[in-house]
């Protein structure tokens, strides 16, 4: 059974396509390891993790993040609010997989309603990194990333709205993908800031993710936004870097990055330029305006989408002694936790008569500056690197009293997000964190233009290859 | 940066009710988060157009065709207070 969990899912897939596998053998192996969690990484465990039928995942379980709606299995968002909520319908992401052959394995933990940077903010407890228990697996797709890392799932989906799949993958040692915005379907995702949600995959490798990207993407009669990927997504096969182009933002040498984050960032842009890749600076002098702007966009989308948790509908109801209003009140403020009414407030103070202009205005410019810097870097560069996250994974609690310290993890992270292009994070190598400890996972994020995911998973899978990240968490393997 | 009475104004349009140590408490954090935030209002954005949205999408046309709503049953059956084959909800107005 411990050789069925080793595969990659693109092994599996050709294991079991070929008859050399019982797809019902590799599922059970898989419910098995995923009922031995003690990372807190699920919320719910399924008992079809087979899926039924052919296809490009035919056999394959798959973990879901929660902020996916499931046709009658419950779905919370991370929240008290939508505690015991099963919904009518199933997202277009997570059929889309089951139309290719794969199961739902389980619904993983996550930030409240995917605002956070550490899984700290679900209502339903922290997940534990499978690296150490003690520090955070990052989020907001938290336990979607530890549930891979920690092998208690060979692969999972996740969303990203400011780095909520790059980040965790990187504190997690996994391959982790946001697609361009329109890439795949909203549909069925339960919303936080609408313009900038993305789902995507989280995996153990960069082929994994290239299958369950191209079994998701597509065009949506249901989401007005989702465009999909022109020709399709194929498994990749590059391997050199000749010719290819990378820019470092010329800014991060002033950025706040752990030394040990720092030195295998270096290391890498030295195996990009043995494997032909040539490496220069590039200006974005906008990115690091990228958290303000996000910090008042995001908020503001979300205090308009969470305007529907209101007790009547569906989800929990609290009060009602008194007229609506109480009700709505209390509902709301009992419902939600504290990150999500801070942002709520955040979003609403932004968006309100005499601060309009100066915050969400302002904001949206910037957004479009952000736009305008990598349009520059991509007329001279293929892609922008940087590393995913400024240190690898931080104590449980570290960052909790301290907001804004919590959302500079997502400085790397958060302008990609803004400009809606596709950045993928892959392990690089290992790194100890700052005060000392065992060495911890660090990712390496790579962005390309809008729809060019084709060619940044060609680049990541070179790269890969040649890095040849093969540590696990319990064992300090190398990297 | 933002007053106790901002952040009263501010829960009762987002329909929150807060406890007065969650008042005290925004009071610092937002105060803190918008000091950064208020780093972008010192750029020189005149003229620069707004983006609410990053592809470039236009009136996007699906056919027309009639299919069936959810059943009011299964729909009501996720609400807290189903009533005479609606939602039921406090009276808008205190007795």
């Amino acid at each position: 059974m411990a050789e069925l969990l080793k595969l990659t899912v693109a092994e599996a897939v050709a294991k079991i396509g070929a008859g050399e596998i019982a797809r019902e053998e590799y599922s059970e192996a898989w419910r098995e390891a995923a009922a031995g969690d003690e990372l807190n990484a699920y919320l719910w465990r399924g008992e079809d993790g087979a899926g039924k039928g052919g296809g490009s995942l035919a056999g394959i379980p798959v973990a879901v993040k929660d902020l996916f709606c499931t046709e009658g299995v419950e779905t919370t968002a991370g929240s008290r609010i939508l505690e015991g909520h099963r919904p009518l319908y199933t997202a277009t992401a997570v059929r889309r997989l089951a139309e290719a052959g794969a199961g739902v394995l389980g619904k993983t933990n996550m930030d409240e309603f995917a605002m956070g940077s550490s899984n700290e903010n679900s209502a339903y407890g922290p997940v534990r990194n499978p690296w150490d228990p003690e520090r955070v697996p990052g989020g907001s797709s938290g336990g979607s990333a530890a549930a891979v890392g920690g092998g208690l799932a060979p692969c999972a989906i996740g969303t990203d709205t400011g780095g909520s799949i790059r980040q965790p993958a990187a504190l997690c040692g996994i391959v982790g993908l946001k697609p361009t915005y329109g890439a795949i379907s909203r549909y069925g995702m339960i919303a936080f800031a609408s313009s900038l949600d993305q789902c995507g995959p989280l995996t153990r490798d960069v082929t994994d993710a290239a299958l369950l990207l191209g079994a998701m993407q597509g065009r949506d009669p249901c989401d007005s936004t989702s465009v999909g990927i022109e020709g399709g997504v194929r498994a990749p096969s590059q391997e050199s870097l000749q010719g290819l182009r990378f820019a470092v933002p010329a800014e991060l040498a002033h950025d706040a990055i752990e030394p040990g984050v720092r030195t295998v960032f270096d290391e890498t842009l030295a195996r990009i330029e043995a494997l032909g890749g040539e490496i220069a600076e590039v200006p974005l002098p906008h990115a690091e305006h990228g958290i303000s702007a996000y910090y008042v966009i995001a908020p503001a989308e979300a205090s308009s989408n969470l305007a529907r948790y209101d007790g009547v509908r569906y989800g929990k109801r609290s009060g009602g002694e008194g007229d609506l209003i109480e009700m709505y009140e209390t509902t709301r403020s009992e419902g939600f936790g504290e990150e999500v009414k801070r942002r709520i407030m955040l979003g609403t103070y932004a968006l309100s008569s005499g601060y309009y202009e100066a915050y969400y205005g302002q904001a949206q410019k910037v957004r479009t500056k952000i736009a305008a810097d990598y349009a520059a870097a991509f007329a001279q560069f293929d892609f922008v690197v940087t590393p995913t996250s400024p240190s690898v994974a931080f104590r449980l609690g570290e960052k909790t009293d301290d907001p804004l310290a919590m959302y500079m993890n997502d400085f790397f992270t958060v302008p990609m997000s803004l400009a809606g292009i596709p950045a993928i994070s892959i392990p690089a190598g290992l790194a100890e964190p700052e005060g000392g400890g065992p060495r911890l996972p660090v990712g390496f994020q790579i962005a390309a233009p809008a729809f060019a995911e084709q060619r940044l998973l060609e680049a990541a899978y070179a790269l890969e290859q040649s890095l040849g990240f093969e540590a696990r968490p319990g064992g300090d393997g190398g990297g | 940066m933002i007053e106790k009475e901002q952040v009263l104004h501010v829960a009762k349009l987002a329909r929150l009710q807060l406890s007065d140590e969650e008042v005290e408490k925004m009071v610092g954090e937002l105060s803190g988060i918008l000091e950064h935030v208020d780093l972008i209002s010192q750029l020189e954005l005149d003229g620069v157009e707004p983006t609410s949205h990053v592809v470039a999408l236009e009136n996007v046309l699906r056919a027309d065709e009639p299919r069936p709503s959810w059943p009011r049953e299964a729909v009501l059956e996720q609400a807290p207070d189903p009533a005479d084959g609606a939602f039921g909800v406090p009276s808008p107005q205190a007795e």
